[in-house]
């Protein structure tokens, strides 16, 4: 067997892994706030008001916030999709895989940077 | 003696010369108390069937043959009580994931191969002479790799991984866990010549973290944790390669 260090197969897992503690620290935390706290009545809704949180995304840094929090995970998603699907016998695609999910997240990275800082 | 109990062994036969494909035989072994599922093979090989192939040796965990499936469980057949599956039958067959040789001795030649690629021996850019002494280690440096040198290579964790089942390429735990205990210790000047095995596609890129491996080790050693900390140190290093390409690439 003839082994080769795998240049880019780094940059890949290093994205996923990111994407995993976001995905399982920060996440949670917008579903409590947006999705059951103010619906249990724990925070006032006007915090949570659509005019209120158009406002907060003027701010550049909160643009940068939620490029971290949406797109890493989507890497995240990816890397698990790729190896999920390999894995319950789409072997013979082991090729195309990473080019289709790695290609999905970054699709989706353009659709994010599109929306906070052209339409936004 | 009246502790003796009965148990039924059935155990999976492969004899090339006689059989295309393997088949099941079924014992009934007296058993005291204190007896493992080693005992009974060897009291149905020494009493009842002379012609039951396994291999086995130390009898105490510290040598590594005697690994099989036990109720579908990969195991060390010396450390599995008999009394524990009493009264319920129990089912011996090799470590899956290897083709078998005969009976419940699988080919252990991919697993060797493996292991030596990622040349788990200590290397050094220079010898010293023995005149110079021992290389010395604190007992800081000792603690960094000791987990990891508890491995008997009973391939236990390649039975148990469901990677190994689905890509006979992937180097594996074991000898992962090995090539990384060495790159731990601070004797040993061979990391680079390991990274092209370890950080290879078969590598570890290709284990998703079930950790089955981690659950069946008998030794503890943690092989999961072995590849998880060689993916953050290989990242880690790409990234800071990209970042500062003039660094040192040690």
């Amino acid at each position: 067997m003839n082994y080769k260090e795998h240049k880019s197969e780094p940059f890949w897992w290093g994205m996923f892994s990111q994407g995993g503690v976001i995905a399982a620290l920060l996440i949670p935390i917008h579903i409590f706030l947006g999705g059951i706290a103010v619906h249990l009545g724990l925070i006032d809704a006007e915090l949570m008001s659509h005019e209120r949180l158009t406002d907060l995304l003027q701010n550049p840094l909160v643009k940068l916030y939620l490029c971290v929090l949406l797109i890493f995970p989507l890497y995240h998603a990816a890397h698990r999709i790729r190896f999920t699907l390999a894995e319950i016998g789409l072997h013979s695609l082991a090729k195309i895989l990473p080019v289709l999910c790695y290609g999905g997240a970054l699709l989706g990275t353009a659709v994010v940077l599109y929306i906070l800082w052209i339409l936004l | 003696m009246s502790d003796l109990r009965t148990i039924k062994i059935t155990v999976l036969r492969y004899r090339p010369e006689e059989e295309d494909a393997p088949t099941e035989q079924t014992y009934e072994v007296e058993f005291r108390d204190d007896w493992v599922v080693l005992d009974a093979l060897n009291h149905i090989k020494d009493h009842i069937d002379g012609t039951l192939s396994f291999r086995w040796s130390c009898r105490m965990g510290v040598c590594g043959s005697c690994g099989m499936m036990v109720n579908g469980e990969p195991k060390l057949t010396c450390a599995a009580m008999l009394r524990d599956y009493y009264p319920n039958e129990v089912r011996v067959e090799p470590l899956v994931n290897f083709p078998i040789v005969r009976d419940l001795v699988i080919d252990m030649t991919d697993f060797m191969d493996k292991l030596k690629a990622v040349k788990p021996w200590i290397i050094r850019e220079e010898e010293k002479p023995v005149s110079e002494g021992e290389y010395l280690q604190t007992p800081d440096q000792l603690k960094d790799y000791k987990q990891f040198s508890q491995c008997i290579n009973c391939m236990l964790c390649y039975a148990a991984c469901p990677v190994y089942g689905l890509e006979h390429d992937f180097v594996g735990p074991a000898a992962i866990a090995l090539g990384h205990r060495y790159n731990l210790d601070s004797r040993d000047e061979g990391n680079q010549q390991r990274q092209h095995v370890i950080a290879s596609k078969e590598g570890i890129w290709e284990c998703t973290y079930v950790g089955e491996c981690s659950v069946v080790c008998p030794k503890h050693v943690d092989p999961a944790e072995a590849i998880q900390q060689t993916k953050v140190a290989t990242t880690t290093n790409r990234f800071k390669s990209l970042v500062m390409p003039w660094g040192n690439k040690k």
